[in-house]
């Protein structure tokens, strides 16, 4: 399996993202926001960082690159994206996913390792993983907090749209202590923790991350039978 | 005047008068640059001249004792670039090498905390980055006032964000430092940087402008009106008492790090395509620096047409364009055959590239500007700068202030009273849990973080194939060094160099920051001088060599100094980090072994300061040679696996170990002290080192323990949730935790 990783100027866990590609059994294929063309992958990650510098609101403008017209419409059709922080910040800027984030609660950077709970394995992201199961992966954002209005957010619940939710109380304020979603058919993935930090105990707090990984390629695997 | 002043204008009025006090400049220091030229400089060139001889850019007054510090052949063995390079490279081995250096910028930091501190980062990240290596982590040492005073709340917090928004920005990952607070850096905060980078050998580039006809090329951001004159009128100045920080605001940088990241992919492949004669970042002294240095370093000369700078503000004029600080540029050296590949890589990155000039064989730097020569100079006239030998003068302050021993303070001499002791320790904003800080950092982008704070040292993987790494820590105590700036600047090598042995590397490498006062000051050049001597003796006897640095003076507002504080950083080298060892106590039932020897020495001890607001007597005495056991009796018992955990011992001594120990890896202990409780847990003797060994391997430790020569002692055993001190005291881990975690988000909110 050929997965996609977009750098954008200014990406910068996009070396990570190809990293977890690897350790999941798939080949990493770097795409560049100035072409427009996603080279015959099979998904895409669009990594984290601060594309275009996020001087503009986080996203804003990496929705209008190249590279972005031509995964809007392929993820429209099932693509499997998966937005990371920045990543998720553009999916929404994009409106492959609803809302958007906001500054912290308390306005300043937080780094630290957050648990979460899987409330939906039934995504192309997070097929491997059983509703209810923990994770401890990082966090590490400045604008993070998940805001949408209360008839969205309604939906999404009803839905299962609701990824992963922060097991304590989520430490920026997003709304309903949301962490990530998904689009209504579930190959577009977006969450603010970084499943890519947590691929093995050495580098991270842990390999629970790794499983988005292996999600989509087992999908793609069983697809493929 | 400056509006087209030629070199032929100044020949024709030789008698005009000239600001050169107002940029920095002695009389002396005119009367050479005219004896140098042979008629007045024009106005360019004395911009020029007088950033170039700044304390900053030409370290005049350092400059005599930091030759001291030049490595011996043994200490050389595994250096591939040394001190006068941007940054010291060093073999590492498996065809990789590492270059690190750590920086100051505490005046600008002072004066614009978040501005400041950002282009802190900013800089030494490119400083990195010219050598040819891919930067891949940094770290801050920062030194603040107290915690509780009123500025510190203004410039904490602004440094902090600062240097989160940039390195963040970039990608870097900050994996450690240090964060102290002391009266005597309220007026002057120490804002000190380190970035390490790696490359291949055949990687490494040169700061050099060779080959006449090669075209020099400006890329990265325009060159603004910002940080005009940081080098000469900000940082080699002392602040006035009357608050006039306001009228230096504009000296202070402006910093975009989106700019720097795109910056730094753009210059790796540039390297990697082979298309670079020479490189050299503008930092201090920008435009002025690069050039004079470039060409001074090369083989001739170097024409430059100012009117081709790319310009935020059009504005400027020859002067401004010179000494501008702007941030996130570049400058290199191409062949003209190399100039269309150049310029598409740019272009791929959206980095604006200029052709400014081309290198001559004419061993003259000349400056045109709309149509007049503004400048001509031989380069290392300006690159070489003065060198003063400044008197020295042992302190008046030192032998009342060593008579004042710490003898007469009263202890804590029961099990109840050395608890509470314990608690306030841990509870101060100096020995507290620094998250409010360090959340506020990315330590693990880039996915190759093994150890980051709050470990004893920052441990980064190089190979994933073969586990080589790299560890980092920096360590400075002021107050040892108020004491006695040699034996405290043995101490902060010791400390650091302990740190990085502490994650099971082998030290390689050192660098340095020396934060002191005004070099005028007699008694300061005495410090300073003890300083470089201890420096360089300690790294002789450790046989590791000294790679590069930073020298910051005038640290000092009015007649008050800060304590001298040199900050030490070391690098090590880690053949598995798959082998790391951490702080905590992490697995139970682990034997607790106290490594080292300890002895009553409480002289500029934490205890002192803490409890008592004491600064007296001597530091405690280093030892270089029990250093050095101690860092290889732990590198071989991490190899084998033989370690649960390690953790030096520094400031607040054994207690504050154990206990940080317990908090870190979330399990307690159970231990027995022997002999004066007192000294055995709060004396600060040198090269000791808490360690708990894996169950079932405690004999094989002991033995390697005993071939290395280092006293080893069991205290007891990991376990449980309370810190449990035999007979004395017990402390739940939740009422440890609470007194560690409470104090910086009470200050800082």
């Amino acid at each position: 399996m050929r997965i996609g990783v977009v750098t954008f100027p200014g990406s910068l866990d996009d070396s990570d993202a190809a990293r977890a590609v690897r350790y999941a059994g798939a080949e990493p294929v770097p795409l560049w926001h100035a072409d427009r063309d996603l080279n015959g992958v099979d998904a895409v990650i669009l990594p984290g960082g601060f594309s275009y510098g996020d001087y503009l609101r986080c996203g804003a403008i990496a929705r209008f690159s190249p590279v972005m017209q031509e995964l809007v419409p392929a993820a429209r059709s099932g693509l499997p994206v998966l937005g990371i922080c920045n990543g998720f910040q553009i999916l929404c800027e994009a409106h492959l996913l609803p809302g958007a984030l906001t500054r912290n609660a308390r306005l300043r950077f937080i780094h630290t390792d957050v648990r979460l709970t899987v409330e939906n394995a039934g995504t192309a992201w997070t097929g491997g993983y059983a509703a209810g199961q923990e994770l401890t992966v990082p966090l590490k954002s400045g604008e993070g907090a998940y805001a949408a209005d209360e008839a969205t957010l309604d939906e999404l619940e009803r839905a299962g749209r609701v990824v992963v939710r922060y097991a304590a109380s989520a430490p920026n304020g997003s709304a309903r202590d949301i962490a990530g979603i998904c689009s209504e058919d579930g190959n577009v993935v977006g969450l603010m923790p970084h499943p890519e930090h947590a691929i093995d105990s050495l580098t991270g707090p842990s390999a629970d991350g790794l499983g988005f990984f292996t999600s989509v390629v087992n999908r793609f695997a069983g697809a493929a039978k | 005047m400056s509006d087209k002043d030629t070199i032929e204008a100044a020949s024709a009025t030789p008698d005009l008068a000239q600001p050169y006090k107002e940029l920095g400049l002695t009389d002396d220091e005119y009367a050479r640059i005219r004896d140098i030229l042979g008629r007045r400089p024009t106005a360019a060139e004395l911009a020029l001249y007088s950033v170039m001889f700044s304390e900053h850019c030409s370290y005049k007054s350092s400059k005599v004792h930091l030759r001291n510090l030049a490595p011996t052949p043994e200490q050389s063995e595994n250096l591939l670039a040394g001190i006068g390079a941007n940054a010291g490279v060093v073999d590492i081995g498996q065809g990789y090498a590492v270059t690190f250096k750590i920086e100051s910028h505490n005046h600008p930091s002072y004066v614009e905390p978040h501005q400041g501190a950002a282009t802190g980062i900013g800089g030494i990240v490119r400083d990195i980055l010219a050598m040819g290596a891919r930067p891949v982590a940094v770290m801050d040492a920062l030194r603040f006032g107290p915690a509780d005073a009123r500025d510190t709340a203004r410039v904490l917090p602004g440094v902090v964000s600062g240097i989160s928004f940039y390195g963040n920005c970039l990608g870097l990952p900050n994996i450690g430092g240090e964060l102290a607070f002391d009266a005597c850096y309220a007026g002057n905060p120490l804002v000190n940087a380190l970035c390490v980078g790696i490359l291949r050998h055949d990687e490494l580039q040169e700061a050099v402008a060779k080959g006449a006809g090669n075209k020099v090329v400006l890329f990265g951001s325009r060159t603004g009106p910002d940080g005009v004159g940081g080098a000469s009128v900000l940082a080699s100045a002392t602040f006035s008492d009357d608050g006039g920080k306001s009228a230096k605001r504009p000296s202070v940088q402006v910093g975009d790090p989106f700019m720097e990241k795109i910056l730094i992919e753009c210059c790796l492949e540039l390297f990697k395509a082979g298309l670079i004669e020479g490189i050299q970042d503008l930092g201090a002294a920008g435009v002025a620096c690069a050039t004079t240095e470039l060409s001074a370093g090369g083989d001739g000369g170097m024409r430059v047409t100012l009117d081709d700078v790319p310009l935020r503000d059009p504005n400027l004029d020859p002067a401004g364009i010179l000494m501008s600080e702007s941030q996130e540029r570049m400058m290199a050296v191409v062949r003209p055959s190399n100039l269309d590949a150049f310029s598409r890589i740019c272009a791929k990155w959206d980095v604006e590239a200029i052709v400014i000039g081309e290198v001559t064989d004419d061993e003259t730097l000349t400056m045109t500007w709309r149509g007049g020569t503004v400048v001509q100079i031989p380069p290392r006239t300006a690159a070489d700068g003065p060198v003063y030998d400044r008197p020295l003068r042992r302190p008046g302050y030192l032998d009342a202030l060593r008579a004042d021993t710490t003898d007469s303070l009263p202890r804590a001499d029961t099990g109840q009273r050395q608890r509470e002791t314990l608690l306030a320790m841990l509870g101060s904003p100096e020995l507290a849990d620094k998250s409010w800080v360090t959340q506020q950092y990315d330590h693990i982008v880039r996915g190759n973080t093994v150890l980051a704070m709050p470990e004893d040292g920052g441990l980064i993987r190089v190979d994933e194939s073969t586990g080589l790494g790299i560890a980092l820590a920096t360590d400075g105590n002021g107050r040892y060094c108020r004491l006695d700036p040699y034996q405290g600047t043995l101490l902060a090598l010791s400390e650091a160099y302990r740190n990085v042995a502490m994650t099971g590397a082998r030290p390689a490498a050192v660098t340095n920051c020396l934060n002191f006062g005004s070099p005028e000051d007699p008694e300061v050049m005495w410090q300073l001088a003890e300083s470089v001597r201890g420096l360089a003796d300690g790294c002789k006897e450790l046989g590791i060599p000294v790679t590069g640095g930073n020298v910051s003076l005038y640290n000092q507002t009015g007649a008050n100094a800060i304590h001298p504080t040199p900050v030490i950083g070391v690098l090590g080298v880690h053949d598995d980090v798959r082998r790391r060892v951490a702080a905590g106590f992490g697995t139970g039932g682990a034997q607790i072994v106290l490594l080292g020897t300890t002895r009553p020495e409480f002289g500029g001890s934490a205890w002192a300061h803490l409890l008592h607001g004491h600064l007296g007597g001597e530091p405690p005495a280093p030892d270089l040679a029990a250093e050095r056991s101690l860092a290889s009796l732990v590198e071989a018992a991490a190899a084998v696996g033989l370690l649960a955990s390690a953790h030096d011992l520094s400031d607040g001594g054994l207690g504050v170990a154990l206990a940080e120990s317990c908090l870190r890896g979330g399990r307690g202990c159970a231990v027995r002290l022997s002999g004066d409780t007192f000294t055995e847990l709060f004396s600060e003797s040198a090269a000791r080192a808490l360690i708990s060994v894996a169950p079932g391997r405690e004999a094989e430790f002991a033995a390697l323990a005993e071939s290395h020569g280092v006293p080893a002692r069991t205290l007891g055993s990991t376990g449980g949730d309370a810190c449990v001190v035999d007979g004395l005291f017990e402390i739940p881990l939740d009422e440890l935790r609470s007194a560690w975690t409470t104090p910086l988000p009470a200050l800082f909110g």
